[in-house]
């Protein structure tokens, strides 16, 4: 794209002579962003033209070619510097189409909301910090607050939830989640089993890797390595859909309709994984003792009778049904942070990816907390 | 500047426009336009080498766009500048860093000055000030002014409007048709704009094309008062009149 055109095929150039009273500015060549433009302030700094008594600043475009916005931006960078110079802008000597372009770039003065952009003090941004992390908290208790008021809601005929999304969920995270549930349990499972076999062998209790096996996967690995799982893959998915749906403006279309949001989209999503949840944990309870029970096998020559007997004496019914309170919780837990990130997105693209990590780092944050504070309850009940 | 030959466009199997030729003179103010869903951004699409077409040609002085080629159209896309319906700046940039990102990739500037280039071309678009501001945290029409900024960041040849004056309040339109203008005086421009706002096509657009849904094809073509008060057909005169019922 070029202005002007003019008969000079040389590399814009540009000098500074004196004329009585005024500095001017030589200006030729052709102006290119595809070529390094000269620099106003390198003019000035070489200054040895100057005599210091002028009092305007003047141009002569004679030998001006063509010319595109690297020149623009010179005559900017000359006309900001007037008033630091004590010059007087005189523009009559440079081409008509710049002086228009110049003024538009001059005709909207800078927002007095740009000051809001510029960084603030340190304590300004540690206080903003806090407050916003005060307000994450508040919004964290008011959206449980809010969960739990619309699943009442399907007690008293409120909350008209539509069940397809709870099946939707159901089925995700059933047959969808099987594949690595089953990887990482059978691997949990074969890690405590190798765990045990080297520790317990070097006393002669080899034996009682079940007992390791059956307690490690029963009360803690299931249950936290499947919500860990569903953290990752339920949760951020959870996330992700409710942020796009919040870009795209169809949470808005639920509220300007009298229409939850939470009934509607959260409910479905939380129940379903409430559900599912504790299935899942059972079933990567008896995938990590297969994976306990082949290791058992294969390094110990431990039947799998002998592994189940060793198992059933050890374990008891209790030890299943805490894993599967906390698989339960966890299912919570993910459900909540996934459609509460979500639905607390911004509404551009990045924010839906910002939407999904936070789901997912407040989720297996929580999980492992939550896992933590269980087991302190279990230890003081005797459980 | 820009000729099409015997265009036709698909979706899928289904034909979208077909037997479209026409050709944008450099420096002129071309615009497309035609009812909802008659292709216009579809011919767009196809102008900006997003899409190829199904038949037919499309020349950029004079060379064949071939969108599977990437070498050229690697060289005719450097000549562009396109701004989106909704304007598509990445969100995970600043504005600065929206207008920088071409002028950083594609020209000899050292940062200082791709500073104040970037300052510049906001100034022109009104957003002086707003360089670090993301996208999210302004109004859907400042969007807009900036992804102009970022369009015109390289100085293109030729420069591509989807929907320019939607979202913007009538002085900001206004002022947009006033830019486009400019950069059509200043640099002489080549501008292709897809719009239904009849006031900008009567104030700044130098040739129309109408495209008829019904008939799949172009139906006319010339500059927009001549077409207001010859129209060739009664769709035209209906889209430009901004009547219910055909020509009487």
């Amino acid at each position: 794209m070029h202005g002007t055109k003019a008969s000079a095929t040389h590399a814009a150039h540009a000098e500074l002579r004196t004329e009585s009273d005024s500095l001017i500015v030589v200006l030729a060549g052709e102006w290119s962003l595809e070529r390094i433009p000269p620099r106003f302030d390198a003019l000035i700094a070489g200054g040895a033209t100057r005599q210091g008594g002028e009092k305007t600043l003047s141009f002569d475009a004679t030998e001006l070619g063509a010319w595109d916005t690297s020149f623009l931006v010179f005559l900017k960078q000359c006309q900001d510097s007037c008033d630091e110079l004590h010059l007087q802008w005189n523009p009559s000597g440079l081409p008509e189409r710049a002086l228009r372009l110049l003024a538009l770039a001059n005709a909207v003065p800078e927002s007095v909301q740009a000051d809001a952009a510029k960084r603030a003090s340190f304590l300004t941004r540690l206080g903003a910090t806090v407050l916003d992390g005060w307000r994450d908290v508040l919004a964290a208790i008011t959206f449980t607050g809010e969960v739990a008021v619309s699943f009442a809601g399907l007690f008293t005929r409120t909350n008209h939830m539509r069940w397809r999304q709870f099946w939707v969920v159901v089925e995700t995270n059933s047959s969808g989640a099987l594949p690595i549930v089953t990887l990482i349990a059978l691997l949990v499972g074969v890690i405590i089993a190798f765990l045990g076999v080297v520790v317990l062998e070097r006393f002669g209790a080899g034996y009682y890797v079940s007992y390791l096996v059956g307690f490690g996967m029963l009360r803690e690995m299931a249950s936290l390595m499947t919500g860990i799982i569903i953290a990752g893959r339920t949760g951020a998915a959870f996330a992700a859909e409710l942020g796009t749906m919040k870009v795209t403006e169809e949470i808005d279309a639920y509220t300007t309709l009298g229409l939850s949001p939470i009934d509607h989209l959260v409910l479905p999503r939380i129940l379903g994984l409430f559900f599912m949840m504790p299935l899942l944990t059972l079933y990567a309870d008896v995938v990590g003792i297969v994976g306990g029970m082949l290791v058992s096998w294969s390094l110990l020559d431990l039947s799998f009778t002998q592994f189940t007997n060793g198992l059933l004496a050890a374990v008891t019914l209790s030890d299943a049904l805490l894993g599967l309170l906390k698989g339960t919780i966890f299912g919570l837990i993910v459900g909540v942070a996934g459609c509460m990130k979500g639905l607390q997105g911004g509404s551009d693209a990045s924010a839906v990816g910002q939407a999904a990590t936070a789901a997912v780092v407040l989720g297996i944050t929580l999980i492992v907390a939550a896992n933590a504070l269980v087991d302190w309850l279990a230890a003081l009940l005797g459980v | 500047m820009i000729e099409v030959r015997d265009l036709t466009m698909k979706y899928g199997e289904r034909i979208v426009m077909q037997d479209i030729n026409f050709t944008v003179a450099r420096g002129e103010v071309f615009v497309l336009m035609g009812g909802s869903g008659s292709g216009k951004s579809t011919l767009l699409k196809h102008l900006i080498g997003l899409k190829a077409p199904a038949k037919g040609s499309i020349l950029f002085e004079g060379e064949a766009f071939d969108i599977n080629d990437d070498a050229s159209r690697s060289r005719v896309l450097r000549r562009m500048g396109v701004l989106y319906q909704n304007g598509a700046l990445w969100s995970g940039l600043t504005l600065a860093e929206n207008v920088a990102l071409p002028l950083e990739e594609f020209s000899k500037l050292d940062a200082r000055t791709i500073a104040e280039t970037v300052s510049f071309k906001l100034a022109l678009v009104g957003l002086r000030g707003f360089e670090q501001f993301y996208p999210s945290a302004i109004s859907g029409g400042m969007r807009k002014r900036a992804a102009l900024a970022r369009a015109i960041a390289l100085d293109p040849d030729v420069l591509f409007f989807d929907e320019p004056s939607s979202g913007l309040d009538p002085i900001s339109a206004s002022r947009l048709d006033d830019l486009i203008s400019e950069l059509k005086a200043s640099f002489g421009t080549t501008i292709v704009i897809v719009t239904h706002d009849l006031d900008s096509i009567f104030r700044i657009a130098d040739r129309a094309l109408f495209l008829d849904i019904d008939q799949k094809t172009m139906t006319a073509i010339g500059p927009p008062a001549e077409l207001r008060d010859h129209p060739p057909n009664p769709q035209v005169h209906q889209f430009l009149t901004r009547s219910s019922a055909g020509a009487s």
